[in-house]
């Protein structure tokens, strides 16, 4: 029962991320609340696998946790290079 | 019961995504978005006990697929907004889709069906004599690697020469700084 417990919070705080990613005045923001949904959603896989008694899942919340990271450096990097842009021009 | 209600809260939430996905104009928060939408994706994936679907959907869609849109994002210049009328077109031909999608779905077999076609065609065969074929245990494995191995073969092929040509296309520029280098290097010798 804790689980199912465990599972609606994790659902409230994806909820409340995704309006920060829908509001967000500036991309950081957006990135932030992206990264933190992803990081979330893995917690929710796993605690998923426990809660319907199949808690081999782990290993797929790992694999989550590494592209998320891969994903915001890569649009970390994409301000990086627009900001060189602007600097010749 | 608790099965529904996921999955209810899960596709709730990949409505709203896509409805702001539409609305956004930033380049750079679309792709953002679309992180997000594919990670609901593969979350509904898990719930309804297709693992090895969320995996390549984690793997393609989150990982790979945002990194390919944010580096086409940082070629192009900044967006203008498109017109109502350019969008006509691709709006009849989302919705004629969507609508033979909605026929089509209504036509399934239901979720688990044991009469499902797909369920008495080969599938049994596979489950009862893979293992003392090949003797490998897990039987998904078995069938791409031994009754389906050419064309996993092929299919590999594939997928290796498609991302010779994405790396190829997306670091020409620095292969250019190299060569310009070189060049300046023999115009001051």
């Amino acid at each position: 029962m804790i689980f199912f417990a465990t599972l609606i919070v994790l659902g409230v705080s994806v909820a409340l991320c995704l309006v920060r990613a829908i509001k967000g005045p500036t991309p950081f923001d957006r990135i932030l609340s992206i990264s933190s949904i992803g990081t979330i959603i893995a917690i929710g896989i796993s605690v998923h696998g426990f809660a319907f008694d199949r808690p081999d899942f782990v290993d797929i919340s790992l694999m989550y946790i590494l592209l998320n990271f891969l994903g915001t450096i890569a649009i970390l990097r994409y301000y990086k290079i627009k900001r060189k842009k602007s600097n010749v021009v | 019961m608790n099965f529904l209600l996921i999955n209810f809260f899960l596709i709730s939430l990949l409505l709203v995504t896509t409805f702001f996905i539409f609305k956004t104009t930033s380049l750079i928060s679309v792709v953002a978005l679309t992180g997000a939408f594919t990670l609901l994706c593969s979350a509904i994936y898990v719930n309804l006990d297709a693992v090895d679907v969320a995996f390549t959907e984690a793997a393609v869609g989150s990982g790979i697929s945002t990194i390919l849109m944010v580096m086409a994002a940082a070629k192009l210049p900044e967006g203008k907004k498109n017109k109502l009328i350019n969008l006509f077109p691709s709006i009849i031909l989302a919705v004629a889709i969507s609508l033979i999608l909605i026929i089509i779905i209504a036509n399934l077999p239901l979720l688990g069906d044991p009469n499902a076609p797909i369920h008495l065609h080969v599938v049994p065969e596979y489950l009862k004599e893979s293992k003392d074929f090949f003797h490998i245990p897990n039987v998904v494995t078995n069938i791409l690697a031994s009754y389906r191995g050419f064309d996993t073969l092929g299919e590999t092929i594939v997928i290796f020469t498609a991302g010779l040509g994405v790396i190829a296309l997306l670091t020409s520029n620095t292969l250019n700084r190299k060569t310009n280098f070189k060049k300046n290097k023999k115009n001051e010798r």
